[in-house]
């Protein structure tokens, strides 16, 4: 049948069979390389669209729908937009930071895609540390955002990183928390091997209680994490004018936006991945003929199906419910989901350890 | 490709980054006046330096996270095992969050979790 997997086989003989191996590993890099810069600008461009869509349905309007069919190119003529702006280093910020920043902010977002699996056998680096490494390495992010907000030598700029570091490194104790619920179930900290023990049931239906109050912990948890909506203290308009990037403009502010917004893809797949069984199809028990007709759909798309409803999830929360308040913010995780979610996590390794779960 | 793809992730990150910069740069012609450089403060010219103090909250909510974050390191290693050691590993998770958590609720009770 036709899937990702076979494609990237065949390739894989074909460069072996034609070249030496160095040359073919070279031309696996260029491949990779050129897959991953192409699946950033494809998910900028769409999520970026979809967002406004969203946002413009959710307030009763049509949105962007000039520009190519629908509106589809909106994104598209922005980002030309973008480009042809100036970019412009305020007197007075650090130069070498201030340039610094968006690489940082872009190579992170762009390493933590690399173990995940966004089809059956089709991952850049199958890491048997997965979870791990996704929470190491994009936790480097709040550094990126600190240099930006520091460098710029401006006064929103300094509050909206101070505020954006102090979020991020809160709720990621709960969302690592809400993770390792799963990895003490699976007892695995591989991505693939926690996909493949949802073989016979996602572990949102698997888990119990213990795994729902986990998946609501980390959808909040990753809200914050990402600055979205009802927590996005860090660039808040009407406060901060736009936070740790209101120096930024041009291009510089552009790779900002576009590592926001794969930021997003990445915790809503992280969470999928987790919770929804990432590309597992949806089976129900021994309903053999539904079962039958869920697997003939590829799992490339039950993988970008899944993740595209946490995303239409996380942006719906924006038009859902207003802003907190800093101290409010700090409240909520240090005094209601830390606690709560550790608890689930003790909860969690009770039932594992007596097999209560499916 | 093993661990070869992180330094190729790296290095592509850098070229669409550094790549749309230099497009951007050679497209644009931009000047520089006096104005132009100040930092933006909605219109209003800019008033004295943003090096300003600012709340001691931030910097006590990095400390405790500091306490949790390595707590979370060692509970790694224990997620992955504890499904095979079973009861013992519970019951020492426990003691250990136990510890911690009196660690918090004094940070909480001197208050260092209250916005001023």
């Amino acid at each position: 049948m036709f899937s990702l997997e076979s494609i990237t086989n065949s390739i894989q003989t074909w460069l072996n069979n034609t070249f030496n191996p160095t040359i073919a590993l070279l031309f696996e890099c260029v491949i990779v390389g050129v897959l991953v810069i192409s699946l950033f600008a494809v998910l900028g461009l769409v999520l970026v669209l979809m967002e406004r869509k969203v946002s413009a349905y959710m307030q009763i309007r049509l949105g962007p729908n000039r520009v190519g069919p629908g509106g589809s190119l909106q994104t598209v003529a922005d980002t030309l937009k973008l480009v042809v702006k100036e970019g412009l280093t305020p007197d007075g910020a650090d130069k070498f930071l201030f340039n610094l920043a968006p690489f940082l902010v872009i190579i992170i977002s762009m390493l933590v895609l690399a173990p995940i699996p966004f089809a059956k056998n089709f991952q850049i680096l199958d890491i048997n540390i997965g979870v791990l490494y996704v929470s190491a390495v994009s936790s480097v992010s709040v550094i990126g955002i600190l240099m930006a907000g520091w460098a710029s030598n401006n006064k929103y700029s300094l509050l909206g990183a101070m505020r954006s570091g102090a979020q991020i490194v809160s709720y990621e104790l709960s969302a690592g928390l809400a993770v390792l619920s799963i990895v003490v179930l699976t007892g695995s900290l591989q991505l693939s091997d926690i996909i493949a023990s949802q073989q016979n049931g996602w572990w949102i239906f698997k888990g119990h209680i213990p795994v729902i109050i986990s998946f609501v912990i980390f959808i909040i948890a990753v809200t914050a994490e990402t600055n979205r909506a009802p927590f996005d203290l860090a660039e808040a308009e009407s406060e901060l004018t736009a936070g740790f990037h209101t120096e930024y403009s041009g291009m510089k502010f552009a790779l900002f936006f576009l590592a926001e917004y794969v930021n997003i893809f990445i915790v809503c797949s992280i969470g999928a991945i987790l919770f929804l069984g990432g590309w597992m199809p949806l089976h129900i028990g021994n309903w053999n003929g539904f079962n039958h007709v869920m697997d003939y759909i590829p799992s490339s798309v039950w993988f970008i199906g899944k993740v595209f409803f946490l995303i239409f999830v996380i942006m719906w929360f924006r038009w859902t419910f207003p802003r907190l308040r800093i101290d409010q913010l700090l409240n909520l995780e240090w005094k209601y989901l830390l606690p709560i979610s550790m608890l689930n996590l003790l909860l969690t390794t009770l039932i594992t350890i007596m097999g209560w779960h499916f | 490709m093993g661990s070869a793809s992180l330094i190729v992730l790296t290095i592509a990150a850098i070229v669409f980054a550094g790549g749309g910069i230099a497009v951007a740069k050679f497209l644009v012609k931009g000047s520089k006046n006096a104005v132009k450089g100040q930092a933006y403060e909605c219109g209003i010219p800019s008033e004295g330096s943003p090096w300003n103090q600012f709340n001691i909250g931030y910097y006590l909510f990095a400390l405790i996270f500091l306490i949790f974050d390595v707590e979370l390191v060692f509970l790694y290693p224990w997620a992955v095992v504890v499904k095979q050691i079973g009861m013992a590993a519970l019951v020492e998770i426990i003691i250990f969050l136990f510890i911690l958590f009196m660690g918090f609720l004094y940070a909480h009770k001197q208050g260092a979790l209250k916005w001023m």
